[in-house]
């Protein structure tokens, strides 16, 4: 579903991907670990589309269309979600309201008349269950005075509203204790099928112990230097980075 | 090699300026009955004749008219009045009604004129529990739920009837509270008010629906000149809407209205303004110059008064809806949203006078700034030596969605002794492009993502109004900045 060839991007005239190759088939899961600086969350944004960056060269495709060339909200269209290491408030803007306008703008643009209000709330009540919100989800402001635990709950409960093919979760176990975690794993697990695919971007192995990945990769200065089996992340807990970062610089 | 187009940063949310159209924009065509554009005392006399006043109304159109003249336009607030030629405006137009058989019958064309604005003057057409009076240019031309609010001792009727049937009512209550010495445009409108409405809610009455005044300018090179009344007996309450549209103009026109509110013991209004006067195209040529001044006498002890705004229309907008907390215990409110696009100009805020003890005032501003324009909160809490015990509390926020657009706050509070306690609370905020880019990522466009953000930003204040208006005063708020976003 997702072919990423040669990917380069800068931000403010800073080079931070090398040329990212990476290739994604529906019912994988990929983990993308790698040291702090090495570009794992600037890979999200600029398969997100965040203006911020820049693209300086190669492609992506994802289910045949050129990504690259799609705006933000087409690519999440499309089937793109991510869940934000960092979930921003939106003060005043009620999660129904904002969950509603999301969704009723995918439909439009697959041809869809919008959901009734009456659909939506019970689609809503139905699909934060799968991550434990409570009922007072849907008045709260979006994301504003949530936990660090219950905002990432409620990216996957609004990963399970938009139905995505390709999930990428940014850090979505930074800043959770070992419960919230669970709740957000099994969330996550639970929405996983043979149709749709995910990247985990993670510096520990303890999210992938829930998670289950097919594939493991080590992002390094804006490359991916190695791949291999979910071993390759209990190797990395075990021995950290440095004898990567030693064999890939000493080849440079 | 491939660029993600990349937005100016910084300036994400401008350039393209509005290609919103306003919707309000149409002019009704029909035989309007103008006076020669000018204004001296004949010109004074001629409209009171008009509408066959009483020898007191003209007397005091005339003492006003006089004072007016000695008088200049103010020059503090921070908007661009150009200098205007008072003697090239027409000061009273009114639509002429073809004559329908029975008197009461409205001009289909005007009817036609009302219901593509979304306000209907069938009774059995209505808005859920709204009587609504309809003003076109001059005149009031028709008022529904007349009659049935009567039964219940609730006048409700244009100002110009109001002269004619309840002359001692009119007279007691008319300039007390804003006396045409006020200000410049208040003695101007004094001098040529042509209509608006008359609100009158006897003792222990609760009004039972909403009573709302709709204000259309529709004439060329007319000014309109409106003035409403609204007085709330002991124990009285009532809801009072007012809304206002204006065909687009590539001139400027002028509305300058003035609206007095007495509350007495223990009576409550409330008075929702969503104001759509034509703001002027994306260049800044036309719009309407809206110099209103709105003021409310809380008479009496525990009475309370609370004005909404949203204002999102006019070239350029001057008002301060006011209270006069004179009654003990007496309450204040303001709450308002005030957007500027383009080349708009907005100088609002409030002014709350304590004069009763224990009186309380709530203000609670949000000014939204677009594209070029200046949007000022322009505010005064006085509290006077023997007003013991008051409180006030002032939250003030402005929003700005561009580089090149302005706000302002002018805060004055002056507190008279050691009892009262004052809080003032202001922010000044940038639209945050890390939540534009939260909702692309979810699938709303950037367009739809600010009118989010500026909705929930306004919140607060649009939960003050009648539901009715709400809805509507949120697609406006949306609406107003289509565009805006480059």
């Amino acid at each position: 579903m997702l072919i990423i060839k040669d990917l380069q991007a800068s931000i403010e005239d800073k080079q931070i991907l090398k040329g990212i190759n990476l290739t994604v088939k529906p019912g994988e899961v990929h983990a993308i670990m790698g040291p702090n600086g090495s570009g794992k969350s600037t890979l999200s944004a600029v398969l997100t589309g965040n203006p911020a960056y820049t693209v300086t060269g190669g492609s992506v495709e994802f289910y045949g269309k050129d990504l690259l060339a799609l705006s933000p909200e087409d690519r999440a269209h499309e089937g793109l979600f991510l869940s934000f290491q960092y979930p921003v408030e939106i003060p005043g803007v009620s999660m129904v309201n904002f969950m509603r306008t999301a969704l009723n703008e995918k439909r439009k643009y697959f041809g869809q008349e919008p959901l009734s209000a009456a659909d939506f709330l019970k689609l809503m009540r139905e699909k934060r269950t799968i991550v434990q919100l409570d009922n007072k989800l849907a008045s709260r402001a979006v994301n504003e005075g949530f936990s660090g635990g219950e905002k990432k709950r409620n990216e996957i409960f609004q990963m399970a509203m938009l139905e995505p093919k390709l999930s990428i979760l940014d850090e979505t176990d930074s800043g959770l204790d070992i419960d919230a975690l669970r709740v957000v794993a099994n969330g996550v697990n639970t929405l996983k099928s043979k149709d749709n695919a995910t990247i985990v971007i993670t510096h520990y192995q303890r999210l992938l112990d829930y998670i289950k990945p097919d594939f493991v990769h080590v992002l390094y200065k804006g490359r991916i230097v190695m791949s291999a089996g979910p071993e390759l992340a209990l190797e990395l807990e075990e021995k950290g980075y440095d004898w990567i970062k030693e064999q890939v610089d000493s080849q440079q | 090699m491939k660029e993600i187009e990349k937005p100016e940063k910084g300036n994400q949310i401008i350039e393209e300026a509005a290609q919103a159209e306003y919707k309000y924009g149409f002019v009704t065509d029909i035989e309007t009955e103008v006076i020669p554009k000018g204004l001296d005392e004949d010109v004074v006399r001629r409209i009171s004749a008009l509408k066959g006043e009483p020898e007191w109304l003209l007397e005091f159109r005339l003492k006003a008219y006089r004072h007016w003249l000695t008088l200049k336009a103010p020059t503090w607030g921070h908007v661009h009045v150009p200098e205007i030629d008072y003697q090239d405006i027409s000061y009273y137009a009114a639509p002429r009604q073809k004559k329908q058989g029975e008197v009461k019958e409205i001009d289909p064309e005007l009817k036609k004129t009302f219901d593509k604005l979304g306000i209907p003057l069938e009774e059995q057409m209505r808005l859920s529990g709204m009587a609504v009076d309809a003003v076109m240019d001059s005149v009031s031309v028709k008022t529904t739920y007349r009659e049935r609010l009567a039964e219940l001792g609730v006048i409700f009727c244009s100002i110009s009837e109001a002269v004619k049937d309840y002359p001692d009512l009119v007279r007691k209550y008319l300039g007390k509270v804003v006396p045409y010495t006020d200000n410049f445009y208040a003695a101007l409108n004094s001098a040529v008010f042509s209509d608006g409405s008359f609100v009158y809610i006897p003792k222990g009455v609760r009004c039972p629906m909403e009573l709302s005044t709709y204000f259309r300018i529709n004439a060329a090179q007319t000014g309109q000149f409106e003035r409403t009344l609204i007085v709330a007996d002991d124990d009285a309450y009532v809801s009072y809407l007012e809304g206002c549209t204006a065909p687009m103009r590539d001139e400027n026109q002028l509305h300058a209205a003035i609206v007095e509110i007495i509350v007495e013991d223990r009576a409550e209004v409330k008075y929702s303004t969503v104001q759509n006067w034509y703001p002027g195209d994306k260049d800044g040529k036309g719009g309407i110059y809206n110099l209103v001044t709105k003021r409310g006498l809380c008479r009496g002890d525990h009475s309370k008064l609370s004005w909404t705004q949203v204002e999102t229309g006019s070239a350029i907008t001057w008002k301060y809806p006011s209270c006069v907390l004179k009654g003990d215990h007496s309450v204040g409110e303001f709450y308002s949203v005030a957007l500027t696009n383009n080349w708009q100009e907005a100088d609002t805020g409030t002014k709350m006078i304590h004069l009763g003890k224990n009186s309380t005032s709530t203000i609670v501003s949000k000014g939204i700034s677009a594209g070029h324009s200046q949007n000022s909160y322009r505010g005064m809490v006085k509290i006077a030596p023997k007003a013991t015990g008051c409180r006030n509390f002032t939250q003030c926020d402005s929003l700005l969605l561009s580089d090149t657009s302005g706000a302002h706050t002018f805060p004055v509070i002056e507190v008279g002794n050691d009892t009262s306690v004052v809080e003032h609370e202001a922010t000044t905020s940038k639209i945050n492009e890390d939540q534009i880019f939260y909702c692309n990522q979810r699938g709303i466009s950037t367009e739809d993502a600010v009118g989010l953000i500026v909705n929930g930003y306004a919140k607060e204040v649009m939960a003050k109004l009648p539901m009715e208006f709400a809805v509507e005063a949120q697609k406006l708020l949306s609406v107003s900045l289509e565009g805006s976003v480059g």
